[in-house]
């Protein structure tokens, strides 16, 4: 493949469920640069039924922007850039629009090979609706019929570790061939086979006239080792190519792209990744886009990649699917208006009707901000159950410590103001220690990530740009100690040579002012055994921070956060900490 | 400008594509007049097999088992048909357990294809059938009143219209159902009383139109074998005065409801529609019509949910207290107050 790095521009869309975005990155005194992206509804469904019109009317906008025409009068983009100034020279495209595939997972026991399954699953946009094992006694018929009635997109079979298990793997695969055998070619899901690769010859020999089979290597090489990296890339490629098979234009928008399409999932994850390479910190870096199709989750340290990709807390039409996966009470809490339970579930039930509407009163932006809340808390908590071994906690049911949060999606990145896209992402991740709050405003991270694949020098150089916004440094002391109870010295020395001390209580939310652009020397003492990250409980030291939008936040509100159940107490506090925070 | 769609037409002509989700047989032919409820085509959406162990039931290795089989790939069976033996000084046999079709056998095992009611798929409104989908389905052509809602129950049926809700603000109780409500379509304004859809089907109406619905009812609603649409989204709200003043004229006609639950992808919405002979200079509903000056407008959002009003103008981007920044149109509401609204809010009604 050609390297991006001779290229002088590229061109991103990323078609959304709900938005399909195009991204214009350019190089400006020889660094790529973000410099401008347009939008439009996606028209996947009525009345167009194709995504192209959608993606035509985003390089419209992004013509209206930057002046600069795209597409020639074939309908075709302009490929390389032309003297004139139209055009561009490379194309790259993500894609997350349409329904979660349905998935069955195939594997052998429960808590090994089937449970990797799972987690390969939950790295693209899918639905598990069913799962096959050893241990589930049903006959080969009853699953045939099953899968029969289920219609899956897609089956990832699992089994066996290395040189291990073969022939219950392959009585396991029975009813799957069964089910190919009697479906007609069209209708037959793709078979993703991630299991003990010495059997692959015999799946293939068995099953290609039933199967559309797809190898990738074994996600379960041992009993104590999960592989998903080669595994996660082959499943994305699947997901892109039934999206093909269902959404008119994919087809021609991957042509544009060269055959390159990925999910956008899978872009924002090799974003997260490269962060956690590029950082060199022991910490991983963590990634939160909300979006209307799925809540991504991406953790990576040292380039090990977890990445949950969850559809039932999307805020678009799979926002029912949150009312049955999570008690409504837990949404409540997050409210700071009175609301009835009953209203809360009519309100999710219009919002999944109309998914591009908007909230207009601070009472429909509270409502909205519980939901994104309550989705990025269990998403994320659904998530760590697959981050890598290499993640430190510091307590039970806590985030491990990361270097840095990365968030986008539109709630966060259009939210009225910062405190509020700040308040969201401290309440709903609940950072531990010493970390850093990135806000992707201008939601460029999956085009990144797309355009990452083949040119790393552009993720680099726009990321080190300023196209995403530091929020600030937080401090979030893990600890024990009474509510009032003094938790933590701290003693900032700005560049300037002045000193700021803050001796901080558990249960309040501080700011202290640090300019974006600005760096500083910070001295940590935690108290009562409070722990910052810095080794141990109790052990505090010294650190240069960098300055941000909101300045140094310090977070002791408490890991994990109980918020007041009276609703004006919990009220009156998300006033006073949306005002320390510079916000209302 | 795009913005969401539904049609609220006195009189129209609309096509509708019936597909079933996998390949069967369609049962009518073109240029056949159909109801509503009328079958149109058939598949075996939830088939079901019985792989039988023939060589274990024998007690013969697997390669032996096929020279006992009896019956040949294709052939049907009876319940407790042979199979395949005798076999041994026992004489052992192995008999069909379930009427079906022998699928293959191999290996000392057969599949069997039980028979089983195929899912039949209706109308879903009467008309004329002027296209045939091999093996998929059929597109049904017909004339008449047509009112979109927001929500459906994935029923069908048909009957005559019978009004409760005289205004748009009606509120429908249990005790509003009796007998003399038995065998009609019920129109009521807003339900929050469960015991109202266990009273439809107890009376085994024919339908229920409602303006809006709480949603905590979906759940009984979506298990109810009679078709409920809701007309205009969850928590208390009028029915639109567009669709109301419509539905009042059409008191004790023929209505035909398919509550297919709506889909943002397929565009699918439920539909209840009366047939009428009309001329055929009559416009078909449109798929799409685009957000103008002058369209009359429904406002899906607080503070204006429900409302019906008239875009006066389309504004650029506008600043809304909670600090929301979007573009936005100015609405003349009917009761003849104006509001700014984005353009998100807004479905177009025609």
């Amino acid at each position: 493949m050609t390297s991006l790095i001779d290229a002088e521009s590229l061109l991103v869309v990323d078609v959304g469920s709900v938005t399909t975005r195009a991204f214009l990155f350019e190089v400006v005194d020889l660094r790529y640069r973000f410099i401008a992206s347009g939008a439009a509804p996606t028209t996947a469904g009525a009345p167009y039924h194709n995504i192209s019109e959608g993606v035509r009317l985003a390089l419209d906008h992004l013509h209206q922007v930057t002046g600069r025409t795209f597409v020639g009068t074939d309908e075709q983009l302009i490929m390389p850039a032309s003297a004139d100034g139209s055009g561009i020279d490379k194309f790259a495209a993500t894609i997350s629009v349409g329904e979660p595939l349905r998935v069955v997972i195939v594997g052998l026991l429960e808590d090994i090979s089937l449970e990797s399954a799972r987690h390969l699953a939950s790295t693209t946009y899918a639905k598990v609706v069913q799962s096959i094992s050893l241990n589930d006694h049903r006959k080969t018929d009853t699953r045939l019929n099953t899968i029969l009635r289920l219609r899956p997109d897609m089956i990832i079979a699992a089994g066996g570790i290395e040189n291990g298990a073969s022939q219950s793997v392959l009585k396991l695969l029975e009813a799957i061939g069964l089910a190919g055998y009697l479906q007609p070619d069209r209708q037959r899901p793709e078979v993703l086979f991630i299991g003990n690769q010495a059997i692959q010859p015999e799946i293939r020999s068995t099953f290609e006239n039933t199967m559309n089979l797809h190898f990738a290597p074994n996600i379960r090489p041992s009993l104590d080792r999960e592989q998903l990296g080669p595994a996660r890339a082959e499943l994305a490629r699947n997901y892109c190519q039934v999206c093909s098979q269902r959404i008119p234009g994919v087809v021609e928008l991957n042509t544009w792209a060269k055959g390159g399409l990925v999910p956008g999932a899978t872009a924002f994850g090799r974003v997260i990744r490269f962060l956690s390479k590029e950082l060199t910190t022991q910490k991983g870096v963590l990634g939160v886009n909300l979006g209307a199709s799925a809540a991504i989750i991406a953790a990576a340290f040292n380039g090990d990649l977890s990445l949950g990709v969850f559809p039932q807390f999307g805020l678009g039409t799979s926002l029912v699917d949150m009312i049955d996966q999570v008690p409504v009470r837990d949404i409540m809490r997050w409210l700071t208006i009175d609301l009835s339970e009953d209203d809360l579930i009519d309100y999710v039930y219009n919002k999944a009707l109309y998914p591009t509407s908007l909230p207009v009163s601070l009472e429909e932006t509270a409502i909205e901000q519980a939901l994104a809340r309550q989705a990025l808390y269990s998403a994320t908590r659904l998530a760590v159950q697959g981050f890598p071994g290499q993640a430190v906690y510091p307590g039970d049911g806590l985030l491990p410590w990361f270097e840095a949060i990365v968030s986008t999606g539109s709630i966060l990145a259009q939210s009225a103001n910062l405190a509020q896209a700040a308040l969201m992402i401290l309440d709903s991740l609940q950072p531990c220690g010493v970390t850093t709050l990135v806000l992707d405003q201008n939601q460029i991270s999956s085009a990144l990530g797309a355009a990452a694949a083949a040119n790393p020098v552009l993720a680099v150089q726009v990321l080190e740009s300023n196209s995403f916004l530091h929020l600030g440094t937080v401090i979030a002391p893990v600890g024990q100690a009474h509510a009032g109870s003094p938790i933590l010295r701290l003693k900032m020395t700005y560049e300037s040579g002045h000193e700021a001390s803050l001796e901080v209580k558990k249960g309040t939310l501080e700011v202290v002012p640090l300019p974006a652009g600005q760096t500083a020397r910070l001295q940590l003492q935690p108290l009562h055994r409070c722990d910052v990250g810095m080794g141990a409980p109790g052990r505090g030291g010294t650190l240069r921070v960098s300055g941000g939008a909101l300045g140094l936040i310090i977070d002791s509100r408490g890991r994990p956060l109980v918020l007041p159940e009276d609703l004006k107490r919990r009220k009156d506090l998300y006033r006073k900490w949306l005002w320390t925070l510079g916000g209302q | 400008m795009f913005a969401p769609m539904k049609c609220i037409l006195p009189m129209t002509i609309i096509r509708r594509q019936r597909i079933l989700p996998v390949a069967g047989k369609v049962l009518v032919r073109a240029g056949q007049k159909v109801g509503a409820t009328e079958t149109i085509a058939e598949s075996n959406l939830y088939p079901e097999y019985l792989l039988l162990d023939i060589a274990r039931g024998l007690g013969v290795p697997a390669d032996q088992a096929e020279t006992y089989i009896k019956c040949q790939v294709g052939e049907q069976l009876a319940e407790k048909d042979i199979i395949a033996g005798p076999v041994g000084i026992g004489r052992r046999i192995v008999r069909s357990p379930r009427s079906g079709k022998v699928v293959v056998a191999s290996g000392g095992q057969m599949l069997l294809a039980i028979s089983s009611q195929p899912y039949q798929m209706k109308a879903g409104l009467p008309g004329e059938v002027i296209e045939l989908v091999p093996e998929r389905g059929v597109v049904v052509e017909s004339a008449g009143a047509l009112l979109q809602g927001v929500w459906g129950n994935g029923r069908i049926d048909s009957g005559q219209l019978s009004i409760l809700a005289k205004t748009p603000d009606h509120e429908i109780v249990s005790s509003d159902l009796d007998v003399t409500s038995r065998g009609w379509v019920i129109l009521a304004g807003y339900c929050n009383d469960p015991e109202v859809l266990k009273a439809i089907d107890d009376l085994a109406l024919h339908g229920l139109i409602l303006g809006s619905m709480e949603a905590r009812l979906v759940p009984l609603a979506a298990k109810s074998p009679v078709p409920i649409i809701v007309l205009e989204g969850f928590g208390k709200q009028p029915i639109g005065s567009d669709s109301h003043k419509l539905l009042l004229s059409l008191e004790r006609r023929d209505v035909a409801l398919n509550a297919e639950n709506r889909n943002v992808l397929t565009g699918v919405k439920p539909e209840v529609f009366f047939p009428a002979v009309v001329p055929s200079t009559i416009n078909p509903a449109p798929d799409f019509i685009s957000l103008e000056v002058n369209q009359k407008v429904r406002i899906v959002r607080p503070p204006f949910t429900g409302e019906i009003g008239v875009v006066e103008e389309i504004k650029g981007i506008t600043a809304f207290p909670a600090g929301l920044r979007t573009r936005a149109a100015r609405i003349h509401l009917e009761n003849g107050e104006h509001t700014i609204t984005p353009l998100a809010n807004l479905e177009v009604r025609t």
